[in-house]
């Protein structure tokens, strides 16, 4: 089957949505591609906004005493509280998860849409009112000043008198529930509506990756539901589950968020590992290595990952032994992580690389991600993390599994696939240059914080002592270089959809082997009507498939 | 057409299947909060003592015979509740195994009747599991009236596995802790006054905000 007759299903395909033109196209749309894009340009519009809160925060941080703020420490925390939700919930999901997963999932297992379309419209709409909610939080009441961890008593109706802390808690039952949705239609697709022979041991990566993901949105994100659920119970009706007054205990809350909070920091990943995988084999020329390994891996992340969440309480006080069995629980999670870590060099051994952006931002993420899995390594140790617990190392541990990993894999996806979603290609050079400006301004930004952090500085506080000046201004130089970079990024979308070359289905030749490439780019609104036939036929062979197809 | 009435019956059972994960998931978040206290009370986790055991007497045998423990007391009132709330000692010392009696003085500073009940732990909280408390005016409710001055007995003993526990036979202090709570809700039971609404804006800061917390 080839492109053109996928166009031909195009033009004899009646369906309502042809019908939709203007704006309606949009916010009636139930067309996984469409939607995709929708989710990726809020994710960009979210970043910006909370990328611009990241800009004050340094700005603020850039020197001792107290800078643009003037004092009001409770907006330092506002800000460090509206740039945490809008990073995870509001650009890195919706990015990984509803835009390229939207996008190509579909695609990938030779499905016509996803299971439930209008479903997906709902859950992609829910996320713009959520956003508004959360920066309402910012503004009323004196904002909330809570961390995303939203921890009580902080959180509580004593510390938090106003509404800011309810806006904040209805945003993420929003985006919950617009994620619960997401994952159920991810979930129903990937069982039901694969094409003949795309049997699950033959499906991409990046599909294994979005359904682990969906798995763990929809055992995580109901605990953080009925967590917060309670929180505002306790706020506004006078029930004490986080209470100590009324025999509650704040502590349980601790653990309710964290058994959401761990498997979130892999829900945000698993989607990035699955992009990195398609982009190691795609410029190496090569399957990729290991392929069931690489699968399994992820479904065993995602399995411990439910038993790993006290690694965020070693300083509540756990006696000993439960200390004792987290940190080895934790230090197992290394375990798959490092095999797909090697795997991805084992992909790139011996293959004939080629170092186009994509590749840049998927070495880059190898590189960096594997910094942050050492860091986590070090935290994991509970005698360790005592000390550095709140401190700047956490943040730069976390930056770079999101900042530099998480961030590095949605550029890479773009890179790799801007063509196939809009048809024109990103100029090489542009990407290339986005690509140095981000890495150096992020490692300038976030290396130095684990010195910082060593030393003691704790994070949340937006003063510190005269001996943090130097890496502070680093970090804070390395965060506008960065900052700068995401403008440039700007501009090359601009240049790429104004004058981008057009291209053709299969612009990455032979090492793009995933179904997406058999279509045309952009690919037609309704593709994939009569299910490809996936067999030992070379165009439908899936390259991050099993290496024993007998294809090629 | 049996084809897609088939896919979308498929679509619809896994979808079901979901929801019902869901629903059990946010259930089991309910669930956690009786399970939790159970575990706390059970395992002594987080500081929470053991309650309403008779003592078994001095140990006589074994690592903890004669084994002295210090106790140390601590009295806190939440904020804006106007009670002096203080030990009438600093410390106990005990031998292990033996019942002990402490006091402790309340008085109502306020111009109204209050009742509040106590919360405790016992830290370090790896070795609370093995203080037991056999009488305790934290039990139950607490009502001064206003200038009332109250005693108020608690007594206990400390276990002597705590000796033979690796983790805890280090332990020679002991620390037991108290904060005082306004019960409102057992203020309305007993149709006192509500705290007035007028200190609000002339009362201090804690006050403040305490009202708007009742209050909301
Ligand atoms: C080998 C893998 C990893 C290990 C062993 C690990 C370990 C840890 C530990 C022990 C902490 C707690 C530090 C503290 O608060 O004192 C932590 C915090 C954190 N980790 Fe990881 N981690 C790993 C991978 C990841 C990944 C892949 C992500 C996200 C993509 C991530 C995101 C985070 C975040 C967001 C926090 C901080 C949460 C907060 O306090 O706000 N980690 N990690
Ligand atoms: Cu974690």
């Amino acid at each position: 089957m080839s492109t053109a007759t996928i166009q031909d299903h195009d033009d004899h395909a009646h369906h309502d949505d042809h019908a939709l033109k203007g704006w309606r196209r949009w916010v009636f749309s139930t067309n996984h591609k469409d939607i995709g894009t929708m989710y990726l340009v809020f994710a960009v519009l979210a970043g910006l906004i909370g990328g611009a809160m990241s800009m004050i925060i340094r700005m603020e941080l850039a020197e001792p005493g107290l800078q643009v703020l003037g004092g009001d420490n409770q907006q330092y925390n506002v800000f460090v509280t509206a740039h945490g939700i809008i990073m995870i919930f509001f650009t890195v999901m919706p990015a990984l998860i509803g835009g390229f997963g939207n996008w190509f999932l579909p695609l990938m297992i030779g499905a016509p849409d996803m299971a439930f379309p209008r479903m997906n419209n709902i859950s992609f709409w829910l996320l713009p009112p959520a956003f508004a909610l959360v920066l309402l939080a910012g503004f009323i009441d004196g904002g909330a000043g809570t961390g995303w961890t939203l921890y009580p008593p902080l959180s509580g109706s004593t510390a938090h008198a106003g509404k800011a802390v309810d806006y904040a808690i209805f945003a993420l039952h929003l985006a919950g529930i617009s994620s619960l949705l997401g994952a159920i239609n991810f979930l129903t697709t990937v069982f039901n509506m694969r094409a003949p022979g795309m049997t699950i041991h033959r499906m991409p990566l990046f599909v294994w990756a979005m359904t682990v993901t969906a798995f763990l949105l929809l055992l995580a994100v109901p605990v953080l539901a009925g967590a917060i659920t309670m929180l505002l119970c306790d706020r506004n009706f006078g029930t004490t589950f986080f209470d100590p007054s009324g025999g509650g205990d704040p502590i349980l809350f601790q653990h309710l968020f964290w058994f959401f909070g761990h498997p979130e920091v892999y829900i945000m990943i698993l989607p990035a590992f699955g992009i990195i995988s398609h982009v190691v084999a795609t410029f190496s020329r090569k399957p990729v290595f290991g392929y069931l390994g690489m699968a399994y891996a992820m479904v065993s992340i995602g399995l411990i990952g439910f038993a790993v969440w006290a690694h965020h309480m070693y300083t509540v006080g756990m006696d000993v032994d439960t200390r004792a069995y987290f940190l080895a629980a934790t230090m197992a999670i290394g375990v798959p992580t490092g095999i797909k870590v090697f795997s991805w060099i084992a992909t790139m051994w011996g293959g004939s690389i080629e170092f186009k952006t994509p590749m840049l931002w998927a070495v880059g993420f190898i590189f960096l991600f594997t910094v942050g899995g050492v860091t986590g390594v070090v935290l994991s140790n509970a005698g360790v993390d005592v000390a550095l617990h709140d401190t700047y190392y956490v943040i730069a541990h976390f930056h770079y599994v999101l900042s530099l990993g998480a961030v590095f894999a949605i550029f890479c996806g773009f890179y790799y696939w801007i063509g196939k979603m809009s048809g024109r290609q990103y100029p090489e050079t542009l990407g290339k240059i986005h690509f140095w400006i981000t890495f150096v301004g992020v490692n300038l930004s976030f290396f130095p914080m684990h010195f910082l952090g060593l030393s003691g500085m704790p994070r949340r506080i937006p003063d510190y002592p005269d001996a943090f000046a130097g890496w502070n201004m680093v970090a804070s130089i390395g965060a506008f270089i960065a900052g700068f970079g995401t403008l440039f990024f700007l501009y090359v979308c601009w240049v790429t959809l104004r004058s981008g070359k057009r291209v053709a289905a299969n612009y990455w030749g032979p090492g793009a082997t995933t179904l997406e490439w058999t279509v045309s780019s952009p690919p037609p609104v309704h593709c994939f009507e009569e299910p490809p036939v996936i067999g030992p036929d070379p165009h439908h062979h899936s390259g991050s498939g099993p290496k024993a197809q007998p294809a090629e | 057409m049996s084809r897609t009435d088939d896919l979308a019956r498929r679509n619809a059972r896994v979808a079901l299947i979901c929801g019902v994960t869901i629903i059990g998931m946010v259930g089991l978040a309910f669930a956690s909060v009786p399970l939790y206290r159970i575990f706390c009370q059970v395992t002594g986790y987080g500081g929470i003592p053991g309650v309403d055991v008779p003592a078994p007497g001095a140990a006589t045998e074994g690592p903890g015979a004669g084994r002295i423990m210090t106790v140390r007391f601590n009295a806190d009132t939440d904020k804006g509740l106007p009670w002096h709330f203080k030990p009438n000692q600093k410390s106990i010392d005990v031998t292990l195994g033996e019942q002990a009696l402490a006091t402790f003085r309340t008085s109502n500073q306020g111009d109204r009747p209050i009742i509040g009940t106590a919360t405790f732990n016992v830290t370090p909280t790896k070795a609370a599991q093995y203080f037991s408390k056999i009488q305790c005016f934290c039990f139950t409710e607490q009502r001064l009236e206003p200038g009332e001055i109250l005693d108020m007995p608690v007594t206990f003993y400390v276990d002597p596995a705590i000796a033979e526990d690796d983790t805890t036979s280090e332990v020679t202090t002991l620390t037991l802790s108290y904060t005082f709570f306004e019960d409102t809700e057992a203020e309305q039971e007993a149709g006192l006054p509500k705290p007035e609404k007028q200190a609000a804006r002339v009362g201090t800061a804690d006050q403040n905000q305490r009202n708007s917390r009742t209050g909301g």
